[in-house]
């Protein structure tokens, strides 16, 4: 029980720790942004599967499946919240990223968006 | 090896490395979003690190400072691009 608790954890650790290496060496925000959200989610949420095994208790695993449920309602929305402004405020792109499938559309949303914004 | 040691000598330096790690990326960030990344990041680690004590120590009532870590880290992502977005506009 223990040897599976400390392998669950080490892998929830380890998630957490390439996610953080991640943020520090990617070239780019948006990178940086989609290795960020997933594994460190991922890490966090191993944890908790770990806390609901281990205590025997009822109510624990409860509140480690709605914590974990709120991680992975909410970790999404706010990535793409971030994403969407960084887009609009113009951060640039890595020189290598060769998609940009919204390159040409915001530079028209923008014109009209912008009487809009004002009111 | 118990698995309290473990969690002593393993799991919480990994942890504490990968804050140390995310505040580079939030000192050197080159935008502001970068560094709402890096705060996001570091309150995720944060909901790990408590649920790791909650389990070495044995007190599940860590739990809830862990529930409201995620609350806060969604309100404040929240937030800090609602902030982004009207310094753009001005």
């Amino acid at each position: 029980m223990d040897i599976f608790i400390g392998l669950l954890s080490t892998i929830g650790a380890l998630a957490i720790l390439f996610a953080s290496i991640g943020v520090v060496r990617m070239p780019d925000f948006y990178l940086r942004l989609s290795v960020t959200v997933k594994a460190a989610t991922m890490g966090v949420g191993v944890f908790l599967i770990c806390a609901a095994i281990v205590f025997p208790d009822s109510e624990v695993p409860v509140k480690a499946l709605a914590i974990i449920f709120f991680l992975l309602l909410t970790a999404p929305v706010g990535a793409h919240m971030i994403g969407r402004m960084a887009f609009r405020s113009k951060i640039s792109v890595w020189k290598d990223t060769w998609i940009d499938d919204l390159e040409s559309r915001y530079t028209v949303d923008e014109q009209d968006e912008k009487p809009s914004a004002e009111e | 090896m118990t698995l309290a040691l473990y969690f002593d000598y393993v799991i919480f330096p990994i942890l504490t490395l990968a804050v140390i790690l995310s505040f580079i990326r939030l000192y050197k960030g080159p935008d502001v979003a970068d560094r709402i990344i890096a705060l996001d990041l570091i309150i995720t680690i944060g909901i790990g690190m408590v649920t790791a004590f909650s389990l070495r120590s044995g007190q599940a009532l860590f739990l809830d400072v862990a529930m409201i870590f995620a609350l806060i880290a969604f309100l404040g992502t929240i937030a800090l691009s609602f902030y982004l977005y009207k310094r753009r506009m001005q």
